[in-house]
């Protein structure tokens, strides 16, 4: 390894461990449920995929790499899956809103239209 | 579907002696173990969903992925200063969208991309429309814009 690859991998390992911490406080200050579940974000997609890019660097060519690119693919897979299936359940339970959420659940996206 | 079962149970096999790397009798039982786990909660969730269908995205994925990668760092970034900001100016809100996806898998994808960028949760999909929770007036406005919502659109293709 050279050394610029270790230092890049260095920068990747601790840019990927402050944005944890970033999520953890986030997960600390947030209002309410749905609020925290934005900041658990963080740590599951930026500061997973910094620090997994880290050790690639540090693991080089081979199988290591190529096990820690599918730890990342089913991160992102598996993470919003599970996501969603927590925040379904709260939603479906009639889990509260915090009492500044507006909920203009009636606006509608841009549609297709005709053509 | 006896020939889906064995495919998927070699297909788990394959993936697990080349992954695990390793040849004593204690890893082989617990692959055997997790493949036949993985199989029979597999045919369980046959049972309760509509009967599984093969999408083929082709190459088109591959053009997606870097763009959503990059709009995650984006949000990540976003939600960042927001937790960093002593004021915490959260707007928090619910928007409905509607998926411009035609098969399950691309309303899938759509909301799984939703929740994927910090700062937009899906909460629930149905009817073609999803339930969006979003942190900021500039989050929600980010996904009503629609350009994911086309871009997944056009991930299915015309299949």
């Amino acid at each position: 390894m050279t050394d610029l690859t270790g230092l890049l991998s260095w920068v990747l390992l601790g840019s990927g461990a402050l944005f944890c911490v970033v999520g953890g406080l986030g997960l600390l200050r947030m209002p309410d449920f749905w609020a925290r579940a934005h900041a658990a974000g963080i740590s599951d997609t930026l500061a997973a995929g910094l620090i997994l890019s880290g050790l690639m660097l540090q693991a080089g060519f081979g199988l290591v790499t190529v096990k820690l690119v599918m730890v990342l693919v089913f991160i992102y897979i598996t993470s919003p899956t599970a996501g969603h299936a927590l925040y379904r359940a709260a939603h479906a339970h009639g889990l509260a809103f915090g009492a500044d959420t507006r909920l203009e659940t009636e606006q509608v996206g841009e549609d297709r239209g005709a053509d | 579907m006896p020939i889906r079962i064995l495919v998927t149970g070699l297909l788990l096999a394959g993936a697990w002696l080349l992954w695990s790397g390793h040849n004593d009798a204690l890893l082989f039982a617990f692959g055997a173990g997790s493949v036949l786990l993985v199989v029979g909660v597999s045919r369980r969730m046959d049972r309760v969903a509509e009967a599984p269908r093969v999408y083929t995205l082709g190459l088109r994925p591959l053009a997606y992925l870097p763009w959503l990668l990059w709009e995650i760092v984006k949000a990540n970034l976003a939600v960042a200063r927001l937790i960093l900001d002593p004021s915490l100016p959260i707007a928090p809100r619910l928007v409905r969208v509607r998926a411009l996806q035609k098969t399950p898998l691309g309303q899938t994808i759509f909301a799984n991309s939703i929740t994927l960028t910090p700062g937009t949760l899906s909460l629930e999909v149905e009817d073609g429309s999803v339930l969006v929770h979003a942190l900021t007036a500039e989050s929600a406005a980010g996904v009503l814009e629609g350009s994911m919502n086309r871009r997944v659109a056009r991930l299915e293709g015309e299949g």
